[in-house]
């Protein structure tokens, strides 16, 4: 009982204790604030200017002249832009391939989750082959979607912007991409295992262990140029941006290591470990990803450096402190020590402080400027995404408590939560990324912009029906099961029209994703209308893609 | 390389506090648990059978971890006594679960010990349980015009058998049905096996 105790303020002191000497030691101090620092991302001159490449002339000119000036525009430099172009040139193979495997294994995974969904309220539709069974088609879903399509996009939105922020091109883009090729050789061969019941047996860990060798090797290979590149910068500070994608990038190496450690863990000491590994590749990659992603795009869309450049320093220590510990909410009432669950609990509780400070600090950059959402694509993902973080998280850190915990656990209200957090925030903001990226990457311009306000409006709507059904149907699910004189079939057949709501907005949400990865294949194939932007990359092949083009 | 150095250790030290809290001391406090004198390892049927669990996730519909009392009415809906981590001794991987499609199965083998029940059962639930949406699982079965020597039959409700023919369980279907059969945990444990000698509080001055 006392060791039980003294580990858990030893833990939790412990890291409130790292939060202030981290905080403390930015030497700025958190009292002055930094709008150097902040600024990072534009070159001189930039600030005012509105950017989004998925725009056409017309639109863009139209945003900028909508947006609020705060100061009068200067002549940009053309030194530090051509040193971005330079970083953008070394940098557009390895992305161009991270995307295309996301795009592939989006599809992959839209499909395996549409059957997994319906087999919930048709459990005899598609029995007879063994690869079908929705205990592993749900698994082929959730590893397509979350190494294949996520992990893939996030590497490629760190490979393209880790160069830009750093100003410095790319070291050893050929080791990314070969790390590349060995992650999605890896994901592929791992799908295939649990599609013929090969399995390590645990959520998110469902990869055997003999293939995750390969995975591991390439996140090492990808890793490694990141690091290079890092040392090799050529700007005096790092952007917070930069904070969050070279800690993920750590995180999720030792994470996976850890994670996959064949016969090391057993028991229920396996399952706090699984719940560690499980809740930090959302925690640890997947959220610093995404929020470093929202605090490049969001500031370099409108064109207005982020307010508050400490409270976003401050929001990425905290969160590293307290979001790797909040696993232990998976297992409570389960058969751990209770400490355990306990500190995750307050740890859950102590994420809404990064939460608040990125949700002040986007509401403060944004402030008059929200209108600019009407003219751009990518802003409206990015605000989406943004606000469906502060959303998730909030949610996430409520639901931790005891009192609901006891409700939500076992049901599908935290599948619900799962995708409100892994769909509406995390892959909104790919999404929006890539729309930014893709332009840049290819020199082409996405040839029908109405496709992506498709897309935006079939993912908002699909994921609103997918969440608000199925939270309703998790909820009437866990109070059904909490209340001993009802049967335990009365919580099956309260969730079933919710189930199927719930299949009528994964459909949407596929077919959005149809909309955007069709748009992609033809804007890499360089069919459609053709743009007369700064040249990038593959000049040679404008010619033969204007041939193509009509 | 100052900023770098703040940067890679800041993050490190912070995932280190994690993994200690979540991964070691469990680690620590449980490695020493001994398996309840009731609870016996698996057979190497039943060990072949959890296998099959594994591989067709199972665990994605049943836990395997009655709640506490105070928490949830899991005892009272006869799913057992809290589980205590001496129960999961020889489970590697885990199945705790995290989902209640179905109910929780970690005494399914005292609540339901029939063998033809839980064949029939897998070959198709809702023969037995109408509104079950669990899936049926057919390939684990063959149907077969007439029974051969040592198959083993499968007795189903005669709605649900083929017009003519018998079905006959596979050997992984057997297997199994062996490890949900062995899912009995009614045994009694004591509060905390491995704690008496430290919370005595004979120890404090």
């Amino acid at each position: 009982m006392d060791s039980t105790i003294l580990s858990l303020l030893g833990a939790f002191l412990l890291s409130l204790i790292g939060l202030f000497a981290f905080i403390w030691s930015l030497r700025k101090g958190l009292l002055v604030e930094n709008p150097a620092g902040a600024s990072i991302i534009f070159a001189r001159g930039e600030v005012g200017r509105i950017d989004d490449p998925s725009l056409d002339a017309h639109t863009e000119s139209a945003m900028q002249a909508a947006a609020v000036p705060d100061a009068a525009l200067q002549a940009t430099v053309q030194a530090e832009i051509d040193a971005r172009t330079e970083a953008d040139q070394s940098s557009a193979f390895p992305v161009f391939m991270f995307i295309s495997f996301a795009c592939l294994w989006l599809l992959v995974g839209s499909v395996a989750g549409g059957i997994a969904s319906i087999k919930l309220h048709e459990p005899d539709w598609l029995v007879q082959q063994a690869w079908l069974t929705f205990g592993r088609i749900r698994s082929v879903h959730l590893n397509a979607v979350i190494y294949g399509w996520a992990s893939n996009a996030a590497l490629g939105v760190i490979i393209w912007l880790l160069p830009r922020l750093l100003r410095t091109p790319l070291r050893g883009a050929i080791w990314a991409m070969l790390g590349g090729s060995l992650i999605n050789a890896g994901i592929a061969a791992g799908v295939g295992a649990i599609a013929i019941g090969w399995t390590d047996g645990m959520e998110y860990l469902e990869i055997p262990w003999q293939i995750d060798i390969f995975i591991f090797i390439g996140f090492a290979l990808v890793i490694l140029p990141a690091l290079g590149t890092l040392l090799a910068r050529r700007v005096s500070h790092l952007y917070v941006s930069v904070w969050y994608f070279v800690a993920a990038l750590l995180w999720i190496a030792v994470l996976f290591l850890v994670g996959n450690l064949p016969g090391v863990h057993t028991g229920v000491q396996q399952a706090t470990t699984n719940w560690w590994y499980g809740h930090n590749a959302l925690g640890l990659w997947f959220t610093p990803v995404a929020v470093g992603a929202v605090y490049y795009f969001l500031p370099k869309i409108i064109g207005r450096p982020v307010v508050s450049y400490n409270l976003s320093l401050f929001g990425f220590w905290t969160l590293a402190f307290f979001y790797g510990q909040v696993g232990g909410h998976h297992l409570i009432g389960g058969p751990v020590p209770g400490w355990l669950t306990t500190l995750s609990i307050v740890q859950s509780m102590m994420m809404v402080i990064p939460v608040i400070a990125f949700a002040v600090n986007m509401r403060g950059t944004l402030k008059g400027q929200m209108h600019l959402a009407k003219y751009s694509p990518t802003l409206r993902f990015m605000m989406f995404g943004g606000l469906m973080y502060f959303a998730s998280s909030v949610q996430g850190s409520l639901e931790s408590l005891r009192s609901i915990n006891a409700v939500t656990h076992f049901t599908h209200f935290t599948v619900a939560h799962a995708h409100l957090g892994m769909y509406a925030f995390v892959s909104m903001v790919f999404f929006g990324a890539i729309y930014f990226m893709m332009p840049r990457v290819l020199n082409w311009e996405w040839p029908y912009p109405k496709l992506i306000t498709l897309h935006f409006w079939l993912a908002v709507v699909g994921v609103g029906i997918y969440f608000v059904g199925l939270s309703i149907g998790g909820w009437l699910q866990g109070l059904a099961m909490l209340d001993a004189s009802q049967a335990f079939e009365q919580s099956v057949k309260v969730t079933l029209p919710w189930l199927q709501s719930r299949s009528i907005g994964g459909v949407l949400m596929s077919l959005g994703h149809l909309v955007f990865v069709g748009h992609f294949l033809v804007m890499a194939l360089r069919f459609g209308p053709q743009r007369a932007g700064a040249a990038l990359f593959w000049q040679p092949k404008l010619v033969l893609g204007a041939a193509h083009g009509k | 390389m100052e900023n770098e150095v703040k940067l890679v250790s800041g993050a490190m030290v912070a995932l280190a506090v994690a993994t200690a809290a979540l991964v070691v001391m469990p680690y620590m406090q449980v490695r020493d648990i001994k398996a309840p004198a009731a609870l016996k390892p698996y057979t190497s049927a039943q060990l072949r059978g959890r296998e099959v669990y594994v591989a067709n996730g199972c665990v994605y519909c049943h836990t395997q971890q009655p709640r506490d009392r105070k928490l949830a009415p899991d005892f009272a809906r006869g799913w057992g006594r809290p589980s205590v981590p001496a129960d999961y001794v020889y489970d590697r991987p885990h199945l705790l679960g995290s989902m209640r499609t179905g109910p929780d199965l970690f005494n399914i083998g005292a609540r339901q010990p029939s063998k033809d029940w839980h064949l029939g059962h897998l070959y198709q639930p809702r023969a037995y349980v109408p509104y079950s949406i669990m899936p049926s699982f057919p390939y684990l079965f063959l149907v077969k015009d007439a029974l051969e020597e040592g198959d083993a039959a499968v007795l189903l409700p005669p709605a649900y058998v083929p017009a003519g023919k018998v079905v006959v369980a596979s050997q992984e279907a057997q297997d199994l049905v062996k490890y949900l059969q062995s899912l009995n945990h009614t045994y009694p444990v004591l509060p905390a096996p491995t704690e008496p000698s430290t919370s005595s509080t004979s120890f404090k001055p």
